[in-house]
């Protein structure tokens, strides 16, 4: 069978590239992007955001994450908060999912209290930072559907650029544009345009190191927001790939040991 | 167990150094109106100490949190105190958790009133919201497994709500007299409890059930007279049995929630549940500003007799979230008795400065308070509390 099947399939491969349409291809490289990134199983990184305004005033946030693949979903995160002092110990579990509201939860130590809280709010700032709750989220490919618009660069890299918009109608988003590095499949760059479709935040990706033979991780994600002119230096530290962690460090009652 | 042999495990994690932190706070209080008593002061000045240390070893199996507190006041003598909030050893397992020492828990989900939250005796003299508690003994075990967590405690010894002095404001007239307490029990403060809760979410739901039993730590206040010969107030304390349901839904943006409670005492039996919902508005304005709109129902079955004074109250909140590099926050609400004139004023706001410093502020008012309403002691007691924590 081989020696016929062989030279149908090549009669009919250039006729199905040029059916691709543009958002066909946008989705084939998210696609791309995520099977590169599975199977990952688990990580602990610490994260460092330096936050600073228009006036140039710098405030600090010091956080631990833990993230845990799950298959066939969004991951599971559990983030500690070591700085400022007034919320140290404050702890923040999200399960997210490729379709519909995160289930999230609080822990706020001085009152011992978990709080379920409404996690439609993805859009306002992720503890005053520029970062956005839905930008440091799992990203999973049904968030968004897609579409290719050309080749270029960033930074002499040559990549691919793609469109995404945010199936989530909660999203603060109309589109962004991501530079995606055609050799690794990671985002370099990603341009966010508002709800009104006004240029809003540029995320630049730096100094990517692999992890495990195959995970790309950027050491700095810098966000610049052009309406406010402020920007957060997000900067991921000690990073541990598969470093044990199950379910079973990610309920409440794990959420109340985390500190 | 005795209680050396668990002492002893702790050993070989205190031989290797933890970390403190903590903080230092300076609190006013000034009260614009008269006092009901010449003995109660206008204004107060106080000043908080809460170290914290915290240590963990064996892989983060073990840990060891201590935080003792001390709080200075110029005016009342009962509410310079001290308390050891919490100072327990933690042991997390794989699918389940075992705490033994001095610890502190919290049940529940409505904001105008923590109903089923019963583990730990209410420390007053902090703030008359009752949220500020005391250290509670305990032996816990707890059951992570994926029909939920089971938590099962044991707790030994009891500890007496606290109440402001003769010279403190928000309090009874006649003043509680602490040192005569009773109980109902013959073990008086040592009688040991038991409470057991099972907790768990299904998509959208947070549910927890949970059943107490030992001494009620809201005490009856029975008028009588001291050594002194003046009619003083005194609590006693009942044993009780409680059972209590809290719900959550975490519908998008609304929050519906309910706490509901069935308790058996000598003194009657009662019912009481809590239940409202917290709604978000995202972004007011163009801005970051989040704005939660939040109104819960208070009923309790014992009507007028009841020793709370939320028996049939509506509490209707707002709650502003700046979103800012300063964390301000700003909580205002109010509770109005829907079988009388009477109504309470609740504000509470906070705000960051840099990354050790917060400032926060409070204004309690009480108003139209009939002379039968368990409020009515603090009907000439609305304050101002201003704050500023310095944490390390």
């Amino acid at each position: 069978m081989k020696p016929i099947l062989i030279p149908i399939v090549l009669l009919f491969a250039p006729a199905m590239a040029l059916a691709a349409t543009a958002e066909e291809r946008g989705l084939d490289i998210a696609k791309e992007i995520e099977v590169r990134d599975s199977g990952f199983h688990d990580f602990k990184a610490t994260m460092s955001m330096l936050l600073r305004n228009k006036h140039g005033e710098e405030s600090l946030r010091d956080m631990r994450n833990q993230t845990l693949e799950v298959d066939n979903d969004g991951d599971k995160t559990l983030v500690v908060f070591d700085e400022p002092r007034d919320v140290k110990g404050t702890a923040l579990l999200s399960f997210s999912h490729k379709m519909g509201d995160d289930d999230q939860w609080l822990y706020l130590p001085a009152l011992k209290r978990v709080k379920r809280i409404a996690s439609r709010n993805k859009s306002g700032p992720f503890m005053g930072s520029e970062f956005a709750y839905e930008d440091i989220s799992s990203q999973e490919v049904e968030k968004y559907t897609y579409k290719f618009i050309d080749e270029g660069e960033h930074e002499g890299i040559p990549s691919f650029i793609l469109e995404r918009y945010p199936v989530d109608p909660n999203s603060g988003y109309t589109r962004q544009q991501v530079w995606v590095d055609k050799e690794r499949y990671i985002a370099l760059k990603i341009d966010y345009y508002d709800r009104k479709n006004s240029p809003l935040k540029t995320l630049v990706f730096r100094d990517y190191r692999q992890y495990l033979d195959q995970y790309w991780r950027a050491d700095e994600m810098y966000m610049e927001n052009h309406q406010t002119g402020k920007s957060t230096l997000l900067t991921w530290k000690q990073y541990e790939f598969r470093s044990g962690l199950d379910d079973g460090d990610f309920n409440k009652n794990s959420l109340k040991r985390a500190r | 167990m005795k209680a050396w042999r668990w002492v002893l495990l702790l050993i070989p994690g205190l031989l290797s150094a933890g970390e403190w932190s903590g903080f230092i706070e300076l609190q006013g209080r000034y009260f614009p109106q008269q006092a009901q008593d010449r003995d109660q002061s206008g204004q107060l000045v106080s000043i908080v100490l809460q170290p914290e240390y915290y240590q963990r070893w064996d892989k983060d199996k073990q840990s060891l949190l201590f935080i003792p507190f001390l709080r200075w006041d110029s005016e009342d003598d009962e509410r310079t105190h001290g308390d050891i909030r919490e100072l327990i050893w933690t042991y997390a397992g794989d699918g389940w958790e075992t705490r033994a020492g001095i610890g502190k828990v919290f049940w529940g989900v409505t904001e105008a009133l923590h109903l089923v939250d019963v583990i730990n005796q209410t420390d007053l003299v902090e703030n008359p919201d009752g949220e500020q508690k005391l250290g509670q003994p305990m032996f816990k075990l707890s059951l992570e497994q994926t029909w939920g967590i089971l938590d099962l405690y044991a707790l030994p010894g009891f500890r007496e709500r606290t109440y402001p002095g003769e010279a403190g404001r928000l309090r009874t007239h006649p003043h509680v007299d602490t040192d005569q307490a009773t109980y109902q029990s013959d073990r008086e403060e040592r009688h040991i409890g038991l409470a057991l809760r099972w907790s768990h979410f299904i998509g959208d739901w947070d549910i927890g059930l949970a059943h107490f039993n030992g001494t009620n730590r809201d005490p009856l206040l029975i008028p009588d007279l001291n050594n002194r010969g003046e009619v003083v107030l005194i609590p006693f304390y009942e044993q009780m049995h409680q059972t209590s349901l809290d719900l959550q839904a975490t519908k998008g943006d609304w929050l519906w929630k309910m706490e509901l409670l069935h308790r058996s005492i000598d003194s009657g039996s009662y019912n009481a549940v809590t239940g409202g919902f917290e709604f978000t508005l995202v972004g007011i304005a163009d801005s970051d500003m989040d704005l939660g709109l939040l109104g819960e129902y208070l009923y309790d079955d014992r009507g007028d007799d009841a020793s709370t004074p939320f028996e049939n109250d509506l509490f209707i909140g707002l709650r502003l979230t700046a979103n800012d590099v300063e964390g301000s926050e700003l909580l205002a609400g109010v509770i109005k008795d829907l079988d009388d004139d009477g109504w309470m004023f609740n504000l509470e706001a906070s705000r960051r400065i840099g990354n050790d410093w917060k400032t926060s502020a409070q204004i309690r008012l009480w108003s139209d308070i009939p002379v039968d309403d368990p409020l009515y002691a603090f009907h000439r007691d609305d304050y101002l509390e201003f704050t500023l924590t310095r944490f390390f």
